[in-house]
């Protein structure tokens, strides 16, 4: 069995009561934190949004920190602690009311919006979703932190439109060999890290001549 | 293509061929894409919302390919045929639900399906039958080049594939597959193997995608992260991963068969025998039951019942299916003795034809 033991209260929270007929215990002592200006933005445990809601569970001893967003927050609020097949209750939690109560302090940073579509990165960090391409120039210093701790990397490294300019092309085929080289070398393959290294240094060289 | 059609079909996906089918259900992969020169749909007013699924809608439509698309106004459509697309896992809960211009681009087997204006201006999805991982990119990546041919993507050689969410920036991929884990349930280990996913950045959601629990033993099982790994990297984690996932789950199986084989084999019948003389039956209860149902055609217990038959029956026992079935709106308890006549049918006929 799963105890879970929830710390750091911060926010009142209106305790989710059972249904009639429903199978479910309230959950325990519910505690959590919400972001303020001091967290990072942490991608949700169970799926890819991003997380609103940490939560430090014990079990057995052992500590684990979850971080979940919006949804999977109702539902792992709502589920009996570790029982898979009983009824999933449907208890409502006021979240957006929760997520008023405690908006970040104000950040000078946080005010700029971006030219294209006035969305502010304060507006991003409560709604989670960006509102254009450009954000993405406009809030890159902030984003860095933000990928690197989602993805624990920055840079792009997967396929790239055919329509992209023939110099970016170049550097994304380096980048992918470099990624394939690092690949092979880790596991011990080395004709074929032999092989990329080649391929990488016929290629810079070609660049270098480009330019 | 009329959607009515879809009631007498399934998904190729359900067609239980492939490699791995007594316990990989479907592969998927997903990428999301964005145009450049518009806001995400979140931040997009109405008529830029139109004009974008007008654009896409189009394009996607003249596409020339073996297999063309189909597109559908989900705005206009009828609450139960938007409610038959998610439960043939065509379009999302989110797209289906929400306000605002947007449509699908669907294939008539329905292995691909492109959402316009959800989360993303497009969610393109391809889904095969089995462990099917590299066919799946194969097809994905051609249908991602024949729109970017007509259409600019937004991308930044820093961050790639520019979404809505940064959760999704990259490759904009999320590859995963459909794993039935009813032993692993049974046994309790699931949780298990929830943990050692969970380390190595994978996700598990249920059937029907994020939000929903696990139904009928079903798993979807899928890579998280999006950016600093190519495609091919993030297909490969899954393939080394999920062999092993089986391999636990045969163990179990094999595990309860040995410790009491009488028991699990008479749990199974009743099981059976619930779905073919049931005159009323919950949705919860039948995804129960086909669950036995389909372990136990795996293990050899059942064998007048084919693996196509079951996963199909888990689909069109959904309670939308049900209503299209009869042409009417049921509510709850009607629906559920629709359910019980149609399981009744679909398995007597089975069991003639077996013979
Ligand atoms: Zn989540
Ligand atoms: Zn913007």
């Amino acid at each position: 069995m799963t105890a879970a033991v929830y710390t750091e209260v911060k926010t009142p929270f209106r305790r989710p009561t059972a249904r009639k007929g429903s199978l479910f215990q309230p959950v325990p002592v519910f505690a959590h934190s919400w972001p303020g200006s001091s967290t990072v933005m942490k991608k949700c445990s169970r799926c890819s949004k991003i997380a609103t809601l940490h939560i430090t569970e014990i079990n057995e001893g052992k500590v684990d920190e979850l971080h979940l967003c919006e949804s999977c927050a109702k539902m792992y609020l709502n589920q009996p602690p570790s029982n898979l097949e009983e009824e999933f209750p449907a208890v409502e939690v006021e979240f957006a009311e929760l997520m008023e109560e405690d908006e970040p302090e104000d950040n000078p940073a946080e005010e700029i919006a971006c030219p294209s579509c006035g969305i502010t990165y304060k507006e991003f960090r409560s709604k989670g979703r960006l509102g254009c391409p450009q954000d993405y120039i406009v809030f890159k210093p902030q984003l860095f932190g933000l990928l690197d701790n989602i993805h624990n990397a920055t840079q792009h490294k997967g396929k790239y439109p055919k329509r992209a300019p023939e110099a970016s092309q170049k550097q994304f085929e380096l980048i992918k060999l470099r990624n394939e080289l690092n690949e092979a070398v880790q596991q011990e393959d080395y004709e074929e890290a032999a092989r990329l290294r080649d391929k990488i240094n016929s290629l810079q060289e070609g660049m270098q001549e480009e330019t | 293509m009329k959607l009515d059609e879809l009631t007498k079909t399934s998904g190729e996906w359900l067609r239980g061929s492939g490699p791995e089918t007594d316990i990989v259900i479907s592969s998927r992969i997903r990428l999301a894409r964005n145009l450049a020169r518009y806001p995400f749909p979140n931040r997009a007013d109405n008529a830029t919302r139109k004009e974008i699924t007008q654009l896409l809608g189009s394009n996607l439509k003249e596409l020339e390919r073996s297999n063309p698309l189909y597109v559908w106004d989900i705005g206009s459509l009828e609450e139960v045929d938007r409610q038959l697309l998610v439960e043939r896992q065509l379009i999302s809960r989110d797209l289906a639900e929400k306000d605002g211009a947007r449509a699908v681009a669907i294939s008539y087997e329905e292995n691909v399906s492109v959402m316009i204006n959800e989360e993303d201006h497009l969610r393109i999805q391809v889904l095969n039958s089995g462990f099917s991982l590299d066919e799946c990119w194969e097809a994905i990546n051609l249908l991602d080049d024949q729109i970017e041919s007509k259409v600019t993507y937004a991308f930044s050689d820093q961050f790639g594939y520019l979404t809505a969410c940064p959760t999704n920036v990259g490759t904009g991929i999320r590859v995963s597959v459909m794993l039935h884990l009813p032993a692993l349930v049974l046994t309790k280990e699931i949780q298990k193997v929830f943990q050692a996913l969970q380390k190595i950045n994978l996700t598990v959601r249920g059937l029907y995608g994020e939000g929903s629990q696990a139904m009928g033993d079903f798993y979807q099982i899928s890579t998280q992260i999006t950016l600093g790994l190519s495609e091919q990297q993030l297909i490969k984690k899954l393939q080394e991963v999920i062999p092993s996932i089986l391999e636990w789950e045969r163990r179990a199986r094999k595990a309860l068969v040995a410790a009491n084989r009488e028991a699990l084999h008479d749990q199974i019948s009743r099981a059976y025998g619930i779905l073919q003389s049931a005159q009323t039956i919950s949705s919860e209860e039948t995804m129960h039951l086909l669950s036995s149902v389909r372990m136990g055609i795996n293990l050899d217990l059942i064998h007048e019942l084919e693996i196509p038959t079951v996963n199909e029956l888990f689909i069109h026992t959904q309670p939308a299916h049900l209503q299209k079935l009869h042409g009417e709106k049921l509510e709850s308890a009607d629906r559920n003795i629709a359910r019980a006549t149609y399981l009744r049918e679909r398995l007597a006929e089975s069991n003639g034809t077996a013979e």
